[in-house]
């Protein structure tokens, strides 16, 4: 009997405080919906009821059913045999519980059969999903195909695709990496070929690492324009299984064994054109990726999560010299510093979600109303929280992954030799954590998204909105502290502009997003503090954690040591 | 919709989580300490009646006997799937023994008319008599087949199904209408979003009487056309008194009720030896004698 909405009361402050109610009335066509479909939601207390029941059968779902089964699903996994994968019977009785619970089209519109829910309802459900199983996160995760057809697919492509993944009768997976073309996909060279006379799109040649590239629908990233060579000569296409569509073979991994990751072959499959041409890298896969990194960020925090109950757990049980070791200061600093870790994530991911929720809000918008309905106001909303979620999700996917990895590896030290055992789950929690932050962009990808954002000062005005709020006492003395750091990073900013030293730039890049972090973090945690004063402790914790490593940062950019510049090489190979 | 199938279903005390004070001084279960829950068996009775809508097609129709409250119990079935709801719910029900509460329930299937199966739980955790579902059989006159594990076959005369025996199962066969009794041996579904988003709305007569009551309204009429306009949006979930369905007063309740509870024990384990048995001839027989003179044995 375990939920893991209800036996998480971070997530469920989460809900709870976090505003959603201008991204759910915009969602809701203010309400309207309610009119035309009986389950749509009334009003925002209507809409927040009805999340919280929902996430309550998911939490219940993944704590009573998915969780036990997740060591037998990461132990034997999928079979693989005459080109045709075959997951695991658990993995199929995790898939029907979620599909019979209606959440296979959660972001998707009522029209087509979606629950309509915004992607921050999404993400917590895909956290508590992860936290039971991370590796059927890569298939429940996989909403963000359906949601991409939906936002830039033709009318045929949605009434076509959307209900039957509404229902969970297709599933998806994004075919973009290929053998020569990862992080770089401007290089990709599966062939898309238009067949002048029916107008019928083929695609052609390979795809790799391709989570659940058995599915059976694929979004394929192809180049559609021969002779180009760049992000421009690539469209992306729909394309259903079909015998020209061979598996070859799937991967053996370190983690997330409950899924599996293809090899395949396009030989002339028949595809369907998505949204406009050339613009499939810059346009589309953009906004699919971007979804995919907040998934997978919510994936990391899962694990996260997993990790430090399993070690707090273990902890409290373990007794040595006499005392059950979380009693020792060594043990306690781990686990309260890994706790800490898991709240500033979730701080960091639901702010993100709640940012990316307002702005496919105002991007409708802009894309549905006439010019003379477009205030300015809407316009200025649109390009707004373009900007902070295209700096945020970066930020959110780097801490959240690092984080994973970080917490689950202290998970087994706490465990000791016992947690290099297969016998208790963390050494799992620690292969499935390793892929968070490789796959939809490493880390180093991540900040280079998000440099620009904090160079630029993407999230100035939410820091100083926070700053302004009514802190006294112990708040006060923390956002002080928070002060001298915000102050500091723009001089850190100022120096490195004017430093106009591009290899340098790269090279500080993460120092500058690790400290806007802790700025950007800090201020979520005094924010919450303020909503709730046994919060307090957490915001003191965090803050007074960071000062020190902040300041490493920080020296270190202003430092201006070129030395790794100069002589990387030498000490290479050395 | 070829068939009618009618899922009894019981609010009971969450025995199996118990947190806090789950006994009164006096020996009898303090409802209000323990969760309301739907009972686990009868989770299972109402997966079966929705498999068969599954396969056959079929309409799915729950009831419940209990207070106003019970009504929860009806909309978590519709979360999961139930077609139409009824509450049965009278003071003149309240204190009834398993005789007096078949009784009702014949009285409550009588009314919905005419149906194919009739599907119970075995037992229900609070009560444990597994009487229930047997007795209201035997007042409809239909024959019963109790627990069962699966239905294998279903036609518009008859139903195969496989139950449990001890030490195996029996497969057999029965005419139409009849009632089952369910065992734990399915997985109940999971509730279904959109469907709470929907059904959470769904109100008895009195709910919505005390929706009024706090909009400070109480207008008899008024309330009759917006029991109708739940009843169009199939948010009605239909509230029957014992007049409603024509039961005998003297046969319902405490009244109708020849069960008395002489005397109720709670009985704390207080072992505290252990005692060990050398894994001997000699040890072994000891032991015997031993539970033989305490009358454990023979």
């Amino acid at each position: 009997m375990a939920n893991f909405y209800t036996d998480n009361k971070d997530l469920q402050f989460t809900l709870k405080n976090l505003d959603l109610a201008e991204a759910v009335g915009l969602r809701e066509k203010n309400y309207s919906e309610a009119e035309k479909f009986d389950h749509a939601p009334k009003n925002y207390a209507d809409a927040l009821d009805n999340y919280q029941r929902i996430l309550a059968v998911i939490g219940e779902i993944c704590g009573d059913n998915i969780d036990p089964r997740s060591r037998t699903v990461d132990e034997e996994g999928p079979h693989f045999e005459n080109n045709t994968v075959t997951y695991h019977p658990l993995t199929q009785k995790n898939l029907n519980d979620l599909k019979q619970a209606d959440v296979m089209g959660v972001m998707l519109p009522h029209q087509y059969g979606g629950l309509n829910c915004p992607v921050t309802i999404y993400t917590m459900m895909t956290e508590m999903v992860s936290r039971a199983d991370a590796s059927l996160q890569n298939l429940f995760g996989l909403q963000d195909i359906a949601e991409t057809i939906s936002e830039f697919g033709s009318d045929e492509q949605k009434a076509q695709f959307l209900p039957r993944f509404a229902t969970g009768e297709v599933d998806g997976s994004m075919d973009l990496t290929e053998p020569d073309s990862g992080s770089d996909l401007q290089s990709v060279r599966l062939k898309a070929w238009q067949d002048p006379k029916t107008g019928q799109w083929y695609l052609n040649g390979m795809k790799r690492f391709i989570t659940n590239g058995c599915a059976k629908v694929h979004l394929v990233l192809a180049r559609s324009e021969e002779g180009t060579s760049d992000g421009r000569g690539l469209s992306m296409f729909i394309a259903e299984a079909c015998p020209q569509l061979v598996v070859r073979r799937i991967e053996h991994k370190l983690g997330i064994h409950g899924v599996a990751t293809a090899e395949l072959q396009y030989n002339d499959v028949p595809a369907l054109l998505c949204g406009q041409r050339r613009r499939g890298l810059t346009r589309y896969v953009m906004s699919l990726m971007n979804g995919a990194r907040v998934a997978i960020s919510a994936q990391a925090l899962g694990i996260a999560e997993a990790s430090f109950r399993e070690a707090r757990k273990y902890a409290s049980e373990r007794e040595q010299f006499k005392r059950s070791i979380d009693q020792f200061p060594a043990v306690y600093d781990m686990l309260t510093r890994m706790k800490m870790k898991v709240l500033a994530a979730r701080a960091l991911l639901y702010e993100t979600t709640r940012a990316v929720d307002l702005r496919s809000g105002y991007n409708h918008l802009m894309e549905t109303l006439s010019e003379k309905e477009l205030t300015q106001e809407i316009r200025d909303k649109a390009k707004y929280y373009n900007r902070v979620a295209g700096v945020l999700t970066p930020m959110s996917k780097a801490l959240s992954t690092e984080t994973a990895n970080e917490v689950s590896y202290d998970a087994i030290q706490i465990h000791g030799g016992t947690g290099y055992m297969k016998d208790f789950n963390v050494e799992r929690y620690y292969r499935d954590a390793r892929i968070t932050n490789i796959y939809e962009g490493t880390t180093q990808l991540q900040i280079v998204a998000a440099i620009g954002g904090v160079i630029t000062r993407a999230n100035e005005e939410r820091i100083k909105e926070f700053m302004a709020l009514p802190y006294d006492g112990k708040l006060l003395r923390l956002k002080d502290k928070i002060s001298e750091m915000h102050k500091l990073q723009l001089d850190a900013i100022k120096y490195i502009t004017e430093k106009k030293d591009s290899a340098y730039y790269d090279l500080q890049a993460h120092n500058l997003v690790t400290m806007e972090t802790y700025i950007f973090v800090g201020l979520l945690m005094l924010r919450d503090a303020l909503k709730d004063n046994s919060r307090e402790v957490l915001a003191e914790r965090y803050i007074l954690d960071s000062v020190s490593d902040f300041k490493k940062c920080y020296m270190e950019v202003v430092g201006g040591d070129v030395s790794t510049i100069d002589n990387h090489r030498v000490i290479i190979d050395f | 919709m070829s068939y009618t199938v009618i899922v009894f279903v019981k609010q009971v005390p969450d025995t199996q989580n118990i947190t806090g004070e789950a006994m009164k001084p006096d020996g009898t279960v303090n409802r209000s300490a323990l969760p309301a829950i739907f009972n686990p068996e009868d989770l299972n009775a109402l997966e079966l009646a929705l498999q068969l809508k599954d396969r056959y097609g079929a309409k799915v129709v729950v009831g419940t006997m209990g207070p106003p409250n019970a009504a929860e119990v009806l909309r978590s079935s519709l979360y999961r799937g139930a077609d139409e709801c009824v509450l049965l719910t009278d003071r003149s029900f309240a204190g009834a023994d398993t005789l007096a509460t078949s009784y009702a329930l014949s009285c409550c299937a009588s009314k919905i008319g005419k149906f194919d199966l009739i599907l119970c739980g075995r037992q229900a955790i609070d009560g444990d008599t597994a009487q229930v579902g047997p007795q209201l059989a035997e007042k409809l006159k239909i024959p019963q087949i109790c627990y069962i594990e699966e239905v294998i076959k279903l036609d518009k005369k008859k139903i195969v199904a496989k139950r449990a025996i001890e030490g195996g199962y029996e497969i057999l066969e029965s005419p139409l209408p009849a009632l089952l009794t369910v065992i734990d041996s399915n997985v109940p579904r999971p509730q279904a979003a959109r469907k709470i988003m929907k059904y959470k709305n769904a109100r008895t007569r009195s709910e919505l009487a005390k929706d009024h009551a706090n909009a400070n309204y109480t207008d008899a009429e008024q309330l009759a056309v917006e029991e109708e306009v739940l009843k169009q949006k199939g948010l009605l979930i239909y509230e029957w008194s014992a007049d409603d369905v024509g039961a005998d007063k003297g046969r319902t309740g405490l009244a109708g009720s020849p069960t008395k509870v002489k005397n109720i024990m709670s009985v704390v384990l207080t072992a505290t030896d252990t005692k060990k048995i050398e894994p001997s001839e000699e040890g072994i027989k000891n032991l015997v004698h031993e539970l033989i003179d305490d009358h454990t044995l023979g």
